[in-house]
């Protein structure tokens, strides 16, 4: 009985955040509501009994993937309000498409019927003995090796991808250069000041700015 | 282990070539290419030592099929790295990057073709898809480049994950991802129910964006015409032939037993590439766009012959796949030799007078045109003999005749280049090509050409692989 409550919970949650997500008017909003959307699918993960798959999905999702979303949203200049032009024009052509698209879906899945070999799969898939974490690493590196290569090959691509479109050589790379960073004097970078209480604060000398 | 080893020399000879290119200082793009080109060479060596079966727990199969593809996946890849070396210093995207994405993404297409289960031919797809993108905007300081990667980007996006819908209604299913486990679940009376139905729709969907197949071709035309023509070769050849030879693998293999559900689609999916390819590429002046849309419309007659899903099919589809890569990597060469102090051209319009000036260059390009057409006694009559053949045989009837209008149809905009270089007069005055440009065109002409003198060679392989698939069942 608790366990259907909270499941439905959970479930009422994700959904409606994950709707928030496509609605909310600020973008920094979707984030935030795409944070709880993953802390949800995570808490039922954890009811289905899946406790690995929730840990990495809170840390994986939300610890990088969604922190990365947030920097990406704030750094980019990205005019909102000009992407939304043309909304309300397609809306009605939107809405019917995926009406229909989301009613043949449930049409079809209606009718679904897992085969034999499915029902027996699933009433097998548990080995006996170890923790998820434990059968899941047991697979990843044994029967699946190839494929967990080739997806390691497939990071690799998406690094080199994203440095060759977007480092410029020669102009002013903006590398690090410790020794410089090291050889700063504390005056140069560092102003103390003491600001007399209730008699707000007074404009910081003009200073040239060291790179 | 041994069945691995053209993906791993392959992979591991990308790596090592980011390395060097990394840790050098100067620029070795040429000497990275050069060393890409030998790699896939000695691949292709490798691909027949590795053994026939099914290795990996399943997730990777050999036979006389896939090392075919496999051949036909380097050949491309190859051609397209010789096109570039000039291409690339020309236009000022020579960087060593290049050959390493295109190594990445054959590994990619290598996996795909192999790939006996779904999750190997996701990471496939993704693998080879990837490293396309890159590449469709690797002149990132081309407006055109860049949104050709973005729409290729987007799309591709879409497609796979139409693809992964799909597997994942399949595997809801049949309860596994392997292809000898799916082929049980299709089989008997399986075959019509709806989950089953659904997924390999999905499935089909996929695919179909990745080989421009009406109506999912709309990035095609924008893409070929963005991307570097060198990229745009490659592209052209190596990720369709790739996706075909899995195309023909996955609905003759684990969907086989539902060829009544799936051999509607095909047809509208061949009709409609046809019909697209041939009106939409009447009114293109830009080259490279009327390559895109000649590649929906080949890719439409591949499909036709794909349709009748049997063996003289496969067989079919494999002439046509061969001789679509010899003839298209013949058309590039000639598009990357189109430049003028160094700058690229792609107007039809521009290459007016090419026959005065240089009349090598202007039969080979017409030798091609005439193939793509079909028009014999070239190589690209018979590719589409052998298509058309198995259609009527497998009773498409309707099929072969939409394909004998629409490629009437098109060898309109064929003849036109030919048209233009012969009769229009005008002074192209381009830069002299390259060892590679010219190996490459003079190379395709001659196979073109004089296919009709010894087809036994090509013949002979693709009745050899079409009768592995068969047998194999996948």
């Amino acid at each position: 009985m608790i366990e259907q409550i909270f499941f439905y919970m959970f479930s009422a949650v994700l959904l409606v955040s994950a709707c928030m997500v496509i609605t909310a008017r600020n973008p920094v909003h979707s984030v935030l509501f795409l944070i709880l959307a993953f802390l949800n699918a995570a808490a039922l993960f954890v009811m289905a009994g899946a406790a690995f798959l929730a840990m990495v999905l809170v840390i994986v999702y939300v610890g990088a993937v969604a922190v990365l979303f947030l920097f990406v949203v704030m750094m980019l200049d990205v005019d909102f309000i000009a992407l939304r032009e043309g909304f309300q024009k397609f809306l009605p052509l939107g809405l019917t498409v995926g009406f229909v698209l989301m009613a043949e879906i449930g049409l079809s899945l209606a009718g679904f019927e897992a085969s034999g070999t499915m029902r027996l799969a699933a009433a097998t898939h548990r080995v006996a003995g170890l923790s998820d974490a434990a059968s899941i690493g047991d697979l990843l590196y044994t029967r699946y090796l190839y494929v967990f290569e080739l997806a390691g090959l497939l990071l690799v691509i998406a690094m080199i991808g994203a440095i060759v479109l977007t480092l410029t050589e020669g102009a002013r790379p903006r590398r690090q250069d410790l020794a410089r960073q090291h050889d700063r004097p504390i005056a140069d970078t560092l102003t103390l000041v003491k600001p007399v209480i209730g008699a707000g604060i007074a404009p910081l000398p003009a200073r040239e700015d060291v790179p | 282990m041994m069945s691995v080893l053209p993906v791993l020399f392959i992979g591991l000879g990308g790596l090592v070539m980011l390395l060097a290119g990394v840790l050098a200082r100067r620029d070795h793009s040429f000497a990275i290419t050069a060393a890409a080109i030998i790699v896939l060479a000695l691949a292709g060596r490798l691909v027949f030592v590795a053994p026939d079966g099914v290795v990996l727990h399943g997730l990777l199969v050999t036979n006389g099929f896939t090392r075919f593809a496999d051949i036909l996946v380097l050949l491309g890849a190859i051609g397209g790295l010789a096109l570039s070396i000039a291409y690339n210093k020309r236009t000022g995207i020579g960087r060593f990057e290049y050959p390493v994405l295109v190594l990445f993404a054959v590994v990619g297409m290598i996996v795909l073709v192999g790939a006996n289960n779904l999750l190997s031919l996701y990471v496939g797809f993704e693998i080879q898809s990837l490293a396309l993108y890159v590449l469709a905007a690797f002149a990132r300081h081309s407006l055109r480049s860049s949104e050709a990667g973005l729409k290729y980007f987007v799309l591709g996006a879409l497609s796979s994950g139409l693809l992964l819908y799909g597997i994942s209604l399949v595997y809801g299913f049949a309860g596994t991802t392997g292809f000898a486990g799916i082929a049980r679940a299709f089989s008997g009376d399986n075959t019509a129910m709806i989950g089953s139905t659904f997924g390999l729709v999905f499935v089909l969907v996929g695919l179909a964006f990745k080989i421009s197949a009406a109506p999912f071709h709309m990035w095609t035309p924008d893409v070929y015409e963005g991307a570097p023509s060198a990229v745009t070769a490659f592209f052209a050849t190596a990720p369709k032939v790739a996706v075909m030879a899995l195309l023909a693998r996955v609905l003759l293999g684990p969907f086989g037993g539902m060829l009544v559900n799936w051999q509607m689609l095909v047809e509208i999916l061949a009709a409609a590439s046809m019909i697209v390819g041939a009106i939409g590429g009447m009114r293109q002046n830009n080259i490279k766009r009327l390559m895109g849309y000649s590649a929906i419309g080949q890719m439409g007659y591949v499909l036709m012959g794909l349709a009748a899903g049997n063996q003289a099919a496969v067989r079919g589809v494999l002439i046509y796949l061969t001789i679509y890569v010899v003839m298209s990597l013949g058309v590039f060469g000639c598009i990357v030799a189109m430049s003028r102090k160094g700058r690229p051209v792609e107007q039809i319009g521009d290459l007016a007078g090419m026959a005065a000036e240089d009349p090598r260059y202007a039969l080979a390009l017409a030798v091609f045109m005439w193939g793509l057409a079909g028009i014999p006694p070239l190589a690209g009559f018979f590719s589409k003999l052998y298509v058309f053949l198995a259609a009527v045989r497998a009773g498409l009837d309707g099929l072969a005749v939409i394909g004998i209008v629409t490629s009437l149809m098109a060898a309109a905009y064929y003849l036109r280049v030919i048209k233009v270089m012969y009769f229009d007069r005008g002074e192209p005055g381009f830069d002299q090509r390259t060892v590679g440009m010219n190996a490459v065109i003079y190379a395709s002409a001659v196979a073109t050409a004089l296919f009709i003198l010894m087809p036994a060679p090509i013949t002979e392989a693709s009745t050899y692989a079409a009768h592995a698939l068969m047998s194999a069942g996948f």
